[in-house]
């Protein structure tokens, strides 16, 4: 079982999700630079925060195009798991691997703090070892994490349960007042229709340890590790996909 | 002047234009042996600039101690290093960017930070956190509202320029101060301090060696902004004309800085890189003859290579721009495509402009024509140096000063109103725009702790950050304040559980060519001196920043000091909150028990915040500083917090102890404290003095008696003054209650003055 952590020219959080990864986690992971185009070998991806490519233009709107944005959507296609946090959801958006987009803060200013998100649906390989409404106390960091949508898009998500996490009060209630940067509906975090792929604008990375002040993004990666871990034989019918295409 | 051609004839006229008085261009004609061209008159003008040549602090500044065992690098390079154990190295540095923060608030804090950076990783150390100092004008009262508005626009800017580089760039802004006085409303002070590690192995130094090595440069192209920041707008006062130096303010891009940083340590890693520095205040001019100088060699380079983003740039454009995000490497012959493999990874410019020369003259070449031609040692190192003369401001005559209320008043009213003045209330709106724990080191957040707290991820241990200045203090006694300032992030640091161990500064002066400002100058370096000698914490490096003035009226003297600390045992960091209900609430006092007069009462209190938000006076005189006393308290907190004795710890100081038991509260989750104190002096002194030397802790019932122990061997009075509680924020004095409210109203009013007297935002 390997992880990747993919270095764009400007990712800031990529030593931190190693971190978490190899040394929290004791995970093999190894870090894919922006212009490989094969991952061959990588069970599972993180795109990790900072400002890729300078977020100049837009949020992700650069990253997408580099080279190894095409091996991330053959990897995806084939089933592979893929998590973007905060600057990595941005990059899922605008790849189009995962629905909706994420603008300018509605404070219009860069927010960095501890919030509460809800967890919505444990059908993701990223949420499976969570508990449906356990609240996870999780940092943001970001000028542009307010989650928008169409009508379409949204009635979609909710129809398929495709929203993963909300921002909530502590004890769970889907409050405007808990809504740091006003998303739509709250929305922190959301899975593609095949919930192989899902994107959050909180840091899970930075909330690993005691040390850090919050143990609760432990479950997202160890969920994670865990449906690798049963989906091993999968994997490595998927590997020949991805190594062929 | 910006599009002057070389062949422009050079008077004594254009070099007094250029800031250089008639002795030193006689200076610089014999150094030369003929007259400059112009190109060598700009070069000359920005590394004899007061900004670049220090000309009139350094003889000063030979006061300060630099020395310990543990400083692996003092003052002279690109920042100061100090050994932190387990082999690393600890690279870190305080600088300004007052001036251009002024002129243009966002972008000019943002190079500011940018600046600091590169300093730091230049020396081989990758950056793992930033702290700001701040000051400001009134952003509430004591101004006419234009001002007020034009100080909130100021610090808007700031903050948000400081939070556009630092959040993209990644690396943790972790903490810093504000400040708020009329001085600052035309010249705002932003002050940044930048921390960063390396193996001890993989230090870099800016000394190029080696005769025919390839002179690179790196980074971003070169443009016509920035030039002559460093000597027009750091080393002039301001006038009415200041707006239209906005073009000598330089324009930041974090994200070519972040490449820059990835390449640089990742070049370093080749083995390849002899020397480097970073193109900062007087950009090409600086980096090229300081290495040359520091290595004892001459460098030769051909501006018609440099990368340039505009066209038909002159060579004293080129030599005196401060384009941002660019480098100066000396590589070895032979292996340079190394180097260029790597900055070709990342995408950036690295060409190799120039060559290593044994002749010691930075030599400059464009088109193959000899632009300039000057002993770069010289040049860097031989510029004036002034024994400018001192003399004492005239003590201001008969002054108000505070009246205290009579015995047993309630202060209580006092109290909210303190706790909502900008200097005191929560600063939340501003670090909350600002990452503070990208790298996951970040082991207290900003308020939580006296300092910031690092971990450093491998080992053990923790680095704690402090950075404090009192310009109110300083103006009435510029030796007395400096002295408080050192004492107060050395306390700070030992609040968090570190043993201080070793400072940088930034000196924040007006025009030195007043002698009343010089005078200033000289207490304030007197008594960091005589402070860091008795608290044995050496100085590592820093930056003195004059001619903070605007029409004639100079800031308040604000020396800022930055102190570092060492943690053994990262688990054993404390913070201010309390922890629990029940726990003793103890005010360790270093000072020899000692009354003090009413009047001396009086005229210490004149300066405190109390003093300043609710009679509206700042006079008298700051708190004698007893640094004997900050020492034995010092000593204390680093020996409870090593052994785990205590629950929390905050030092006394702005606001005094009512703030701090308060402070201690807030941070705390729904804990309150129940205080009683007794003695001789005014209520208010007692409950809003701001002596130092004294720090609030509380403690589990059953360490108290081991606490009381290790405080008696160490000198220090240890007295229980009250309980964590559950209940009301309750102080008495004497049998008196002097301040009654919910615990959970006053935090609020902490919490969020901050935030609505912005605007509500």
């Amino acid at each position: 079982m390997k992880f990747g952590v993919v270095v764009f020219p400007g990712s800031n959080c990529d030593h931190d999700a190693y971190y978490a990864l190899g040394s929290v986690l004791h995970q093999p992971v190894e870090f894919i630079w922006h212009q490989s185009e094969n991952v061959a070998g990588f069970d599972a991806l993180i795109l990790p925060g900072g400002f890729a490519f300078g977020d100049y233009l837009r949020t992700g709107a650069i990253a997408r195009f580099s080279p190894v944005m095409r091996a991330v959507g053959r990897f995806a296609r084939a089933g592979g798991p893929v998590l973007g946090i905060c600057n990595g959801f941005q990059i899922l958006c605008e790849a189009g691997l995962l629905p909706g987009a994420l603008i300018r803060n509605a404070g219009l200013r860069f927010v960095c703090k501890h919030v509460n998100i809800r967890v919505e649906t444990t059908a993701t390989p990223f949420t499976a070892e969570a508990e449906r409404g356990q609240v996870l106390r999780i940092p943001i960091a970001h000028a542009d994490g307010n989650y928008f949508c169409d009508d379409a898009t949204l009635a979609e998500l909710e129809a398929n349960d495709q929203i993963v996490f909300r921002y909530t009060t502590p004890d769970g209630r889907e409050e405007a007042a808990a809504n740091p940067n006003g998303s739509l509906r709250n929305i922190a975090g959301v899975c593609n229709r095949e919930r192989n792929v899902a994107g959050l604008m909180p840091h899970p990375e930075r909330a690993v340890e005691a040390a850090l002040g919050s143990e609760d993004g432990l479950v997202i990666f160890r969920s994670l590790v865990k449906s690798l871990a049963r989906s091993a034989p999968a994997v490595e019918a998927r590997e020949r996909v991805v190594v062929s295409a | 002047m910006a599009t002057a051609s070389i062949e422009i004839k050079v008077t004594p006229a254009l070099a007094a234009e250029h800031g250089l008085s008639a002795e030193e261009y006689a200076r610089i004609r014999k150094i030369l042996g003929r007259d400059p061209n112009f190109t060598e008159l700009g070069i000359f003008s920005v590394m004899w600039s007061e900004h670049c040549s220090y000309k009139s602090s350094k003889v000063h500044l030979r006061r300060l101690p630099t020395r310990a065992p543990q400083v692996l690098q003092g003052p002279g390079e690109n920042a100061g290093v100090v050994d932190i154990g387990d082999g690393l190295a600890a690279a870190f540095k305080m600088e300004s960017h007052n001036h251009p923060s002024y002129v243009e608030p966002f972008q000019g804090a943002a190079t500011g930070v940018g600046g600091i950076l590169r300093d730091i990783f230049t020396m081989g150390a990758r950056p793992i956190a930033v702290l700001d100092s701040l000051r400001f004008g009134p952003i509430t009262s004591g101004a006419d509202s234009e001002t007020i508005a034009r100080n909130r626009r100021i610090l808007d800017g700031v903050v948000r320029g400081i939070a556009f580089y630092g959040n993209c760039f990644g690396v943790p802004t972790v903490g810093g101060e504000v400040g708020f006085e009329p001085g600052y409303s035309a010249n705002p002070l932003v002050n940044v301090l930048a921390l960063g590690i390396a193996k001890k192995e993989d230090l870099f130094f800016a000394r190029a060696r080696g005769t025919g090595n390839p002179v690179i440069y790196a980074g971003a192209k070169t443009g016509r902004d920035g030039i002559h920041g460093a000597s027009l707008l750091a080393s002039a006062e301001f006038s009415e004309e200041s707006q239209q130096k906005r073009p000598n303010v330089q324009v930041g891009d974090p994200f070519m800085e972040k490449l820059l940083l990835e390449a640089c340590l990742e070049a370093m890693q080749t083995g390849a890189i002899v020397a480097i520095q970073d193109m900062g205040a007087a950009g090409l001019t600086s980096s090229s003859c300081e290495m040359a100088s520091r290595g004892g060699t001459g460098i030769e380079i051909e501006l018609a290579r440099v990368p340039q983003r505009e066209t038909s740039m002159t060579p004293y454009e080129m030599m005196l721009s401060e384009s941002q995000e660019r480098m100066l490497l000396v590589a070895e012959r032979g292996r340079e495509k190394q180097v260029f493999q790597v900055f070709a990874k990342w995408g950036l410019d690295a060409v190799e402009i120039g060559r290593v020369t044994a002749d010691g003259f930075l030599r400059v070449l464009h088109d193959g024509r000899v632009a300039a031609e000057i002993p770069a040692h010289a040049l860097a190192e031989e510029g004036p140096v002034y024994r400018r003369p001192l003399n004492a401001p005239v003590a201001s005559r008969s002054e108000r000063l505070v009246e205290f209320s009579a015995p047993g008043a309630d202060l209580t009213e006092n109290f909210r109103r303190v706790l909502a003045a900008p200097a005191i209330a929560s600063k939340r709106w501003i670090w909350q725009q600002y990452d503070h724990m990208v790298r996951t080191n970040t082991i207290e957040f900003p308020g939580a702790s006296d300092a910031a707290v690092v971990r450093i991820k491998g080992t053990r241990r923790a680095l704690a950050l402090s950075s404090d200045g009192n310009g109110r203090w300083c103006r009435l006694d510029p030796f007395t304040g400096a002295q408080l300032a050192v004492a107060e992030a050395a306390r700070n640091v030992a609040c968090a559980g570190a043993k201080p161990w070793a400072a940088t500064n930034c000196l924040n002066f007006g025009n030195p060519e007043k002698p009343e400002v010089m005078w200033q100058f000289s207490r304030a370096v007197d008594g960091i001196a005589a402070a860091c000698t008795t608290l044995e914490i050496p100085i590592t490096g820093g930056n003195v920043s004059f001619y903070n003035e605007t029409l004639g009226r100079s800031i308040d003297p604000t020396p800022v000091l930055g102190v570092l600390g060492m943690i053994e045992d990262a688990s054993r960091v404390l913070g201010i909150a309390f922890r629990s209900a029940g726990d003793a609430i103890v005010l360790l006092d270093g000072r020899e028990a000692a009354g003090v007069s009413r009047e001396n009462a009086a005229r210490e209190f004149s300066s405190s915040e109390y003093a300043r938000t609710i009679c509206g006076i700042e006079a008298g005189a700051p708190p004698a500083a007893d640094l004997a006393a900050e020492k034995r308290l010092i000593e204390l907190l680093v020996a409870l917090a090593g052994e785990g004795a205590l629950r929390s710890a905050h030092d006394v100081s702005d606001g005094g102890l009512a703030v701090t038991l308060g402070e201690c509260c807030f941070a705390a989750n729904e804990l309150s404290a129940r205080v009683a104190l007794e003695g001789a002096d005014p209520g208010e002194f007692v409950l809003f003095g701001e002596r130092g030397a004294r720090a609030v802790v509380s403690v589990a019932p059953e360490a108290f008696a081991r606490v009381l122990a290790v405080a008696t061997e160490c000198g220090v009075a240890a007295r229980r003054i009250g309980e964590v509680t559950r209940g009301g924020f309750r102080i008495e004095y004497n049998g008196h209650v002097v301040v009654n409210a919910g615990v959970s109203s006053l935090a609020s009013i902490w919490a969020e003055a901050f935030e609505s007297s912005l605007g509500g935002k």
